[in-house]
C-alpha cells in the first residue's frame, strides 16, 4: 500500500499524525511493512503497557537491524503472555531461560555470534534482552550489572510496571512509594509501598558509564523509536527503562494505558532523558507541567491516599519526589542547566 | 605425545584441542587452573577464534553457556562445590532445554562448614539435573573423557559433567598423553546444533509448557539420556582406534573374577582400592573392585551384570545422603533389588579425609566377616563427636558446633582459602 500524501488537520498538540508526516519520517509501527516482532494472538489484558511498549521497541530494533536481532527474554508476563505452548507471538529468533539470567544469557548469544562471524559462519546480528521490572532490578541485577560492567555487546530493555505482575502483583524495587500491590496493602497506619525504599536502575546503569542509557515511556512512540534506534548505533552494553502502565496491577482502565504513562511523564514522577557514557545528553521537557495527584488519582493503587479523608502529607511526600526529578534532570527546561 | 604436567593443565590442553568457541568461568577452588590457563589460551591467541568471559557468578557462567550454546557455539565452563550449588537453577535450564555444554567439575565438598577438599557432595547434588555425568579416575581418563564429552553431549543435544577429585586430580603431576590436533580432529565432528537461534529460521526456545506435554517432554530427556548408555561404549571404542588407549565406558571390573566381595567406588579413591586389592588377592582373599565410571545414566543394567557372582557389596562413597546413608550406594542397590547380595555402605572422605590403605585394608576384612553396619562412617572420630554431643546436653546455647569442635581437635586440619 503507498501511502496518502494528503494533509489532515491536526487537533492537538500531542496528536503528531504520521499522515502529516512523509513516508521517510514516519514511525516504525506506522509503517506497512513493519515486522510485527510479536504477533497478534498472545494473551496479555487488554490495554497491556508491557506488550505494547515491547511491539514498539523490538520493532524498532528490527528496523534498526534489518531484522538481524535475537531477543532473549525474561520469566515474566511478557514471556507468559507471548508464548503460551505450542503458540508463539515472537517472529524472531527468541529464547527465555530464567527469571534472574536474561542479561547473561544474552550475553552467551553475543559472545556466540562474534565467534561465528570471525569463522565467517555467520553474518552480523545484534542481541536485544529483555524483562520486566522484577527480572531487571531485583533477581536479575547481579547479571545485569555484570553485563554492563564487561560492556557485552547487549541492548537490555526493561519494561517497568513498577511490580511482580506475572505472580499476582506483588512489590518490587520499582514499585513507587504508596503504591498498593498485594505485598505493600493499603491497610495499617502507613498503607501502599514504603517511602524510602527502591532503586532506580537508569541511573545505576549510568554510573557503569556504558555507552548509552535512557528512558522512555509507551505515550511517546517517536521517542521511543529514536531511542532504540540511537541504542542500535552502539556497540557495547546499552539500557533503556520503559515506563509500561498495567492496567491489572495499577487499577486503571484498559483504555487509559497511553494517557497514564503520559502523565507519570508530565507530573514529572518518571523522569524521560537519554545519557551517553554516564553523562546525560537530553531529557524530554514536560509540556504542561501538572500536580501529582492528576497521575495518582485515576489508579486505583493510590486510592488509599483519595478516600473521605484525603492523605495530603502522603501526597505532598510524593509531589516532592516528582519536584526532585523536575530539579534534577531539568524537566521543565529540556535539561538546559 | 607423553607430557609430565598437572591435571587441570593437561585438561585444559585437551579442551583447547576440543575448538571451544565461547568458554565462561568463575573462579573457585580447586577448578580455578583450569580456566586460568584456558583464559591464557585465548588471550595469546593460541585457541581462536574463542571468547572468553569472566562472568560474576556461576549463576552466569551457566547462563552465559546457555546463551552461547543456543546461539549455536561450542561451549566449555567449569566450576565445584558451591559454585555448582549457586548455579542449580541453570543447570536444570541447560538440560531441560537440551543444550550440549561441556562442564568440568573439581569435586570439592560442600559447606557449611566450608571446606575446600575434596569429595562428591558437589556433583551428586545435581544427579537429577538432567545432565550425564562421568567419573575420571586418573589425570590420564579426565583429558579422555573430555575429548568424548563434546562427542557425546553434541550427538545427544543434552550437557555433560566431566568430574574429576578436586586437588588429587587437578592439582596432581603426572604423566598424560596428550592427542594431537589432529587425532580430535578426526575423532571430534563440527557441532551441528539441533536448535539454533537464527534470524534466517526464526524459532521460539523455551516456551512455557502445560500438563498436557510437559510429562513428555520430561520423558524424552530420560530417552536421550538412556541413549548415552549405547553410544558411550561405541564412542569409547572409537575413541580407542583413533587414540589407541581405553577410555570411557561404562563401568570397569578389576579382579572381580570369583570374588565374594566387590567394592564399588567412583573416581581417583579407585586406585588405591585397587593397590588394597591387589595384596588382599595374594593374601587369598576373593576380592574385586567395580569402578563406575559412568553415574548419570546410571549403567544399571552393567552393574548388576557385574556385581551378579558376589555375596557381597562394599559401596565405598565420598558422598553421603543425609538422613539415609548413600547416594551412590541407593543406586547400587536399585541395581541388585531382588538379588541375594549383602549391600554395605560405606561414606568415607568428605572433605578430603584422607582414604589410606591402612583403613581399607580393615574394612574390607570386616566385610568378609559380615561385621559391618549397613552404613559405616570410614575413620570417624567417635570420641570428638560424643564430646560435642555431651556439650550440647549440658547446655542450650552450646554455640556453633563446628568451631568447638575444631577446638577439641587442637590443630587446624585444614587450612581455608
Ligand atoms: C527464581 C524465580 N523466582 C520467582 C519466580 C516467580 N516469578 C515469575 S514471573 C515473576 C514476576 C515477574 O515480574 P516482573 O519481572 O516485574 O515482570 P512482569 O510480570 O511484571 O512483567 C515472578 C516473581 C520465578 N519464575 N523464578
Ligand atoms: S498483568 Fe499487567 S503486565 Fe501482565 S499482561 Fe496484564 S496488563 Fe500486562
Ligand atoms: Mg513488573
Amino acid at each position: 500500500m503507498s501511502f496518502q500524501p494528503v494533509k489532515f488537520y491536526q487537533t492537538g498538540t500531542f496528536t503528531v499524525g504520521n499522515r502529516l508526516l512523509p513516508p521517510e519520517e514516519r514511525s516504525v509501527q506506522s509503517q506497512e511493512k513493519r515486522y510485527n516482532s510479536i504477533n497478534s494472538g498472545h494473551r496479555a489484558c487488554q490495554g497491556c503497557g508491557e506488550a505494547l511498549g515491547a511491539r514498539y521497541a523490538i520493532d524498532a530494533a528490527m528496523e534498526a537491524t534489518n531484522g538481524r536481532l535475537i531477543c532473549a527474554n525474561a520469566t515474566g508476563c511478557l514471556e507468559v503472555f507471548s508464548t503460551p505452548y505450542p503458540e508463539t507471538s515472537w517472529q524472531l529468533p527468541w529464547i527465555h531461560s530464567l527469571f534472574g539470567n536474561t542479561a547473561a544469557v544474552a550475553t552467551g548469544i553475543a559472545a556466540a555470534i562474534k565467534v561465528k562471524k570471525l569463522k565467517g559462519e555467520r553474518r552480523n546480528i545484534r542481541v536485544v534482552a529483555q524483562g520486566g521490572d522484577g527480572g531487571t532490578t531485583d533477581i536479575g541485577f547481579g547479571c545485569l550489572s555484570g553485563m554492563f560492567e564487561r560492556n557485552d555487546d547487549v541492548l537490555y530493555i526493561c519494561y517497568d510496571n513498577g511490580g511482580y505482575m506475572n505472580t499476582g502483583i506483588q512489590r518490587s524495587s520499582a514499585t513507587p512509594p504508596a503504591a498498593r500491590t498485594a505485598t505493600t496493602m493499603a491497610v495499617g497506619p502507613e498503607p501502599g509501598n514504603v517511602f524510602g525504599q527502591g532503586k532506580f536502575v537508569p541511573a545505576i546503569a549510568m554510573a557503569h558509564e556504558i555507552p548509552y542509557v535512557a528512558t522512555a515511556t509507551v505515550a511517546d512512540l517517536r521517542d521511543l523509536e529514536a531511542k532504540v534506534r540511537r541504542a542500535m548505533e552502539f556497540q557495547g552494553a546499552r539500557y533503556i527503562h520503559i515506563l509500561v502502565p498495567c492496567p491489572l496491577g495499577w487499577g486503571t482502565a484498559s483504555n487509559e494505558t497511553i494517557r497514564i504513562a503520559r502523565l507519570a511523564k508530565e507530573t514529572g514522577m518518571f523522569p524521560v532523558f537519554e545519557a551517553e557514557y554516564g553523562e546525560v545528553k537530553s531529557v524530554v521537557a514536560i509540556r504542561h507541567p501538572l500536580p501529582v495527584e492528576e497521575y495518582l488519582k485515576p489508579q486505583k493503587r493510590y486510592a488509599h491516599l483519595f478516600g473521605k479523608t484525603p492523605q495530603v502529607e502522603v501526597i505532598a511526600k510524593l509531589q516532592a519526589l516528582a519536584d526532585r526529578n523536575i530539579k534534577k534532570y531539568g524537566l521543565l527546561d529540556g535539561g538546559a542547566r | 605425545m607423553l607430557k609430565q604436567m598437572e591435571g587441570s593443565r593437561a585438561v585444559a590442553e585437551a579442551i583447547a584441542l576440543c575448538r571451544p568457541e565461547v568458554i565462561c568461568a568463575y573462579p573457585i577452588s580447586p577448578q580455578t587452573h583450569i580456566v586460568e590457563a584456558l583464559g591464557e589460551f585465548v588471550k595469546d591467541g593460541s585457541l581462536a577464534p574463542c571468547e572468553f568471559i569472566n562472568v560474576e557468578s556461576e549463576f552466569a557462567a551457566m547462563s552465559v553457556a546457555i546463551g552461547s550454546s543456543a546461539a549455536g557455539a561450542r561451549t566449555y565452563t567449569a566450576t565445584a562445590s558451591q559454585g555448582l550449588l549457586f548455579m542449580a537453577e541453570a543447570v536444570y535450564n541447560a538440560s531441560g532445554l537440551g543444550l550440549p555444554i561441556v562442564m568440568t567439575v573439581a569435586n570439592r565438598s560442600i559447606g557449611a562448614p566450608i571446606n575446600i577438599w575434596n569429595d562428591h557432595s558437589d556433583a551428586l547434588s545435581q544427579r537429577d539435573s538432567g545432565w550425564l555425568q562421568i567419573f575420571a579416575e586418573t589425570n590420564q581418563e579426565a583429558l579422555d573423557l573430555h575429548i568424548q564429552a563434546f562427542r557425546l553431549a553434541e550427538e545427544l543435544s543434552l550437557p555433560i559433567m566431566v568430574c574429576m577429585d578436586g586437588f588429587i586430580l587437578t592439582h596432581a603431576y603426572e604423566r598424560v598423553d596428550m592427542p594431537t590436533q589432529e587425532q580430535v580432529d578426526a575423532y571430534l565432528p563440527k557441532y551441528e546444533p539441533r536448535q539454533v537461534l537464527d534470524p534466517a529460521e526464526p524459532v521460539s526456545i523455551g516456551a512455557m509448557v502445560g500438563p498436557e506435554a510437559f510429562m513428555e517432554v520430561r520423558y524424552l530427556a530420560h530417552a536421550k539420556q538412556m541413549d548415552a548408555l549405547r553410544l558411550i561404549p561405541e564412542y569409547a571404542a572409537e575413541f580407542k582406534k583413533v587414540f589407541g588407549r581405553d577410555s570411557g565406558g561404562l563401568v570397569h571390573s578389576y579382579r572381580t573374577e570369583e570374588a565374594d566381595t566387590i567394592v564399588v567406588a567412583m573416581g581417583s579413591v579407585l586406585g588405591t582400592i585397587k593397590d588394597v586389592v591387589d595384596e588382599m588377592r595374594e593374601a587369598g582373599h576373593r576380592i574385586g573392585v567395580l569402578g563406575i565410571t559412568l553415574f548419570r545414566p546410571f549403567p544399571i543394567v552393567q552393574v548388576r551384570e557385574a556385581l551378579r557372582r558376589a555375596k557381597r557389596v562394599v559401596v565405598l562413597e565420598k558422598s553421603m545422603a543425609v538422613g539415609l546413608g548413600g547416594i551412590l550406594a541407593t543406586n547400587v542397590g536399585m541395581a541388585l533389588a531382588a538379588k541375594p547380595i549383602d549391600v554395605y555402605t560405606v561414606v568415607a572422605g568428605l572433605g578430603g579425609r584422607p582414604i589410606t590403605m591402612r583403613s581399607l585394608h580393615a574394612l574390607f576384612r570386616r566385610a568378609e566377616k559380615n561385621d559391618l553396619d549397613p552404613v559405616t562412617f570410614l575413620d570417624l572420630n567417635h570420641s570428638l563427636i560424643a564430646k560435642q554431643m555431651e556439650r550440647e546436653r549440658a547446655k542450650r546455647r552450646s554455640g556453633p558446633a563446628a568451631e568447638a569442635m575444631l577446638r577439641d581437635v587442637g590443630v587446624v586440619a585444614a587450612k581455608l582459602a
